[in-house]
């Protein structure tokens, strides 16, 4: 057989597994044409912000084509972290976690249609998301610069090898770190490492402050400022050459340099990733298959939690005890803590260096606008993270099931301990995270209270949502439990939350507009009236339960029946 | 003591069990026999409240599971086929846990722990991590879990999958110490010795309905062979490979 007709082979029965998941299941038709719906509204709010935010630009007169160039390429950036970590952990099952792979080792397979096959997995479960989210901000780009058909070509002549990158090096390097790592535990270290690794960077990234680049004001002059804005700020990253290339082909004329660079490095680091493998793969594989000889103590934290449960019926307290016990023993689990505490110590920092209180730029009427951003952006984080560790609840105990299916345990016991293993630590974050964040913003005591029942509200709402979500579509086959969010239904929970969140701010917005308006220029500013508090905090708690209750319930309701 | 009413359960266009009647009585080991496919295990994973079926019903010690699944589930033990538990739970965490599912907790529990651990020589993993345990080691861990609330009924699914002879020995003592008792337990398998020497009674199941039934003697006369052995019954009732079909799959 050719390593063609090999690789092909190997592609197959995920191939064919993809395209059945669901086929037959009752409400599939409605559950496709569900996510299609939402897609075709997503994409067209993706596309005209872009889009106007491109027109805008184009009216400034030098500056506007650089900071458009700067957008994408800063754009391009943000995927290429997103793509290599995606790609760290999904060439961790694809290589290593796959339950065909002892099978597919011990039959007479060719190493790099292996490896092909594998990469290609790596590659399409990583960054189909990232296109999905590619395709109308490459779009705007074109209406608003007329690339034409060509600019079709070019687009995918810099995409697919900014795709195939992250995927050769994502799986390069996840080899590199299980070679270091032996036995089984290099699993679990593996992911702290890479995790921790593009923690690191990202916090790195933000303290450097990259947002003086587009303040004029840091600069001596006009010309020291355009010089910054001309120069790449990552030549040696693919994520730039992808921006060179497409707006360069858009704003001058089309350069192929930078295509062939994207090629030419695709090519290598598939070449140098298949000498790798072919070199570390067969004793990798052996010693991930090892066993974990860890002996476990009766750690004192335990005892804590189990004392704190002791008024909780016995069955909630095993239900509870059980699933915390999991998470902190699987490190794909609880590794990704690391990059979240990352990110909200960046969160916590960018709202430190706020430039509010610099010269004139200091409004109330900025302070109350911030205090709002600053609400819908720390309810997108609670969003994401209870994807990432609520959502996959009911997934995560996948074959199992069956000993909480034979056991005499209320559907409503089961969901209710779930409830409360992602609520409180969830709940805890959000009040840590609004009661920092406001003391350093200062806010009006009324503006405090309704952003700390808020997070509270939201924290609790998205956590119904996300069972429920997790119920409605499980992922009971799949390996890695980082992956779980990444599904359809992941991905129906952050659109479900965003809306909640967007009706939760909407509603706030609407009561306090009288005291909003009050801070702009030449109009006598005033606290918020209690009234205004009282009646924004009852909408809240009003949306959130609505948004947090029924779904709960309704996810109660289809675990009685998930045998059907 | 198991009931089973014309229990149907389909896959879309494929009835897995279909219209299946059977009483087990207790104080039995009853073994369901039949080949690969045939719905031996949809029908014990309805019988133990996983799968719900499309018509019929499964009466446990009088309770239907349906719509008293509590009660129902609270006398019985369930074996699945293959062995997956929390991989990053202990052996005795596990059984802790399957306790408190039973509402079971404290000293009693320890000591039934260590009692079932000793019984399966499992003692020295007590505190390890599920996750380094062999496969038959795991299926130990699972049958303890089935027995550490004293069920009523046990359901097994392929009871000797992964087991060292030593094991299937001592499981099938307890199965008959465990009826004895006054215990109700059903087993189903391929192994036909094994229901041969240890089933009380038997059911044939073959496309998801009941081909024959009874005791060794009934499946006899219901398959019109006096002298037979239980393979020859099976294999006559279930239409096994004749030998002109294995002769020709084994031509070069």
């Amino acid at each position: 057989m050719s390593l063609f007709s090999e690789y092909r082979l190997l592609l197959r029965p995920k191939a064919l597994s993809t395209r059945r998941r669901g086929a037959g299941e009752k409400g599939r038709l409605g559950r496709v044409a569900l996510v299609v719906g939402i897609g075709a509204a997503a994409w067209p709010l993706i596309y005209v912000a872009i889009y106007r935010l491109l027109r805008s630009l184009r009216l400034v007169e030098e500056v506007g084509p650089l900071l458009a160039a700067k957008l994408l390429a800063l754009g391009l950036l943000v995927f290429l972290g997103i793509l290599l970590l995606s790609n760290l952990i999904a060439a961790l099952s694809s290589f290593f976690l796959s339950r065909d792979l002892p099978a597919l080792r011990a039959a007479p397979v060719d190493w790099l249609a292996l490896y092909t096959a594998r990469l290609t997995e790596t590659l399409v479960s990583s960054s189909w998301m990232v296109v999905l989210m590619l395709l109308p901000i490459l779009a705007a780009y074109e209406r608003v610069y007329h690339g034409g058909p060509v600019f079709l070509v070019v687009a995918l002549g810099a995409i697919v090898p900014f795709l195939i990158i992250p995927a050769a090096v994502g799986s390069a390097i996840t080899l590199v770190l299980v070679r270091l790592f032996p036995a089984r535990r290099s699993k679990d270290i593996l992911g702290i490492i890479a995790v921790g690794a593009v923690g690191l960077l990202v916090l790195l990234l933000r303290l450097l402050r990259p947002e003086r680049l587009v303040n004029p004001e840091a600069y001596r002059n006009l010309v020291d400022f355009l010089a910054a804005l001309r120069g790449p700020s990552s030549p040696w990253l693919p994520s730039q050459w992808g921006a060179d290339a497409l707006t360069g082909y858009l704003q001058t004329a089309f350069d192929p340099f930078f295509l062939a660079l994207l090629w030419t490095t695709a090519g290598a680091t598939v070449v140098l990733g298949a000498a790798l493998h072919r070199r570390l793969y067969p004793a990798c594989f052996s010693r991930a298959q090892e066993g974990n000889e860890n002996r476990m103590r009766r750690h004192a934290g335990w005892r804590w939690l189990e004392r704190l449960l002791r008024r909780a019926s016995l069955q909630r307290q095993e239900l509870i005890l059980k699933d915390v016990r999991i998470f902190f023993r699987d490190t794909t689990q609880w590794s990704q803590l690391i990059i979240l505490a990352v990110l909200i110590v960046v969160y916590i920092y960018n709202i430190r260096v706020l430039p509010l209180r610099s010269g004139e730029m200091i409004t109330r009427y900025l302070i109350a606008l911030v205090v709002f951003l600053n609400l819908a952006l720390s309810g997108f984080v609670l969003a994401a993270i209870a994807a990432r560790f609520v959502f996959p609840a009911l997934s995560l105990e996948g074959r199992t099931l069956w000993l909480l299916g034979s056991s005499p345990v209320k559907p409503g016991a089961i969901l209710g301990a779930k409830y409360w293993v992602g609520a409180v630590p969830l709940t805890f974050l959000a009040l840590v995270l609004t009661v920092v964040t406001n003391l350093f913003l200062g806010v009006q005591a009324g503006l405090f209270a309704l952003s700390l029942v808020s997070v509270v509200g939201l924290s609790l709402a998205f956590t119904g949502q996300a069972l429920a979500w997790g119920v409605y579509y499980p992922e009971f086959e799949t390996e890695n439990a980082a992956q779980i969010p990444t599904s359809i239904g992941g991905l129906l929970f952050m659109l479900g939350a965003v809306a909640s969140l967007s009706a939760v701010l909407a509603g706030q917005i609407w009561v306090l507009r009288e005291y909003l308006a009050s801070g702009l220029p030449g109009r006598v500013p005033r606290d918020p009236y209690l009234s205004e508090i009282v009646l924004a905090l009852t909408l809240t708690l009003g949306l959130c339960l609505v948004a947090g209750f029924p779904p709960y319930r309704a996810a109660v309701r289809r675990l009685g029946r998930l045998g059907r | 003591m198991i009931v089973l009413e014309s229990l149907t359960k389909r896959y879309g266009e494929f009835t897995a069990v279909d219209g299946v009647d059977l009483v087990i009585e207790r104080g039995q080991i009853f073994g369901l026999l039949g080949p690969n496919g045939a719905g031996k295990t949809t029908t014990l994973r309805m019988i133990a409240g996983i799968l719900q079926p499309d018509s019929g019903r499964v009466l446990m010690g009088g309770h239907d599971i349906d719509s008293s699944p509590i009660e129902a589930k609270r006398i019985m033990g369930f074996v699945p086929d293959r062995p997956f538990v929390y991989d990053k739970l202990t052996g005795a965490e596990l059984l802790r846990f399957a306790a408190g599912l039973h509402g079971m907790t404290g000293e009693e529990v320890e000591r039934r722990i260590d009692e079932l651990l000793d019984l399966w020589e499992l003692s020295p993993w007590k505190d390890q991590l599920v996750e380094s345990y062999s496969h038959g080691m795991r299926q130990k861990l699972i049958i303890s879990s089935a027995l550490i609330h004293r069920p009523r009924v046990l359901v097994v699914d392929e009871p000797m999958v992964g087991l060292d002879p030593r094991s299937a020995w001592l499981l099938k003592d307890l199965l008959r110490s465990f009826v004895d008792q006054g215990g109700t337990a059903l087993i189903s398998t391929h192994t036909l010795e094994l229901a041969e020497s240890l089933c009380d009674g038997l059911a044939v199941i073959d496309r998801g309905r009941i081909a024959a039934s009874g005791t060794m003697a009934d499946l006899r006369r219901q398959a019109a062979t006096q002298e037979a052995g239980l393979e020859e019954i099976f294999l006559k009732i279930t239409r096994g490979a004749t030998d002109w079909e294995i002769a020709r799959v084994l031509e070069g």
